[in-house]
């Protein structure tokens, strides 16, 4: 089974790398749930 | 990881349990996503938020990691992820949490 697929998925984005939204929209394409986005500042 | 995103964290693994939840990371450098995932397995290693202590062993990768990268569907990984991941230092950040998952992570 898929790593993603029929999970419930958190997504911790980074501002200076991946941010959350962008993280979600591949998350949705594997068949993943997102329950929870949020992008962080590591700074 | 913010200390209100380890409670949310804490919550959403009660919540769903959790061989059900998988933490994906968007940290543009290897310490950053080794301490995130760190923190959702292991416990948070500073002792400063709600996860310290707490060994929730969650499984946790970095959306630029193949094995994420092979369950994406291309087109959609290229348009959204394919510019960032040229310039993050992929075998420094897939080395940590590697190492991090091996070391702490149940699921």
């Amino acid at each position: 089974m898929s790593i993603l697929a029929g999970k419930k998925v958190i997504c911790i984005g980074d501002r200076d790398g991946i941010p959350g939204p962008t993280i979600e929209e591949c998350v949705k394409a594997a068949g993943g749930e997102v329950i929870f986005s949020a992008t962080e500042c590591f700074v | 990881m913010d200390l209100e995103n380890q409670k949310r964290v804490k919550d959403f693994a009660e919540q769903y349990g959790p061989e059900n939840v998988v933490v994906l990371l968007g940290a543009a450098e290897g310490e950053a996503a080794g301490l995130a995932a760190e923190t959702v397995t292991a416990g948070d290693p500073t002792y400063a938020g709600p996860l310290a202590g707490v060994p929730l062993g969650l499984s946790v990768y970095h959306i630029c990691e193949d094995d994420i990268k092979a369950v994406v569907p291309h087109d959609v990984y290229d348009e959204n992820v394919g510019m960032m991941e040229m310039v993050l230092n992929m075998e420094e950040i897939a080395s940590e949490m590697q190492s991090m998952r091996s070391q702490y992570s149940k699921y």
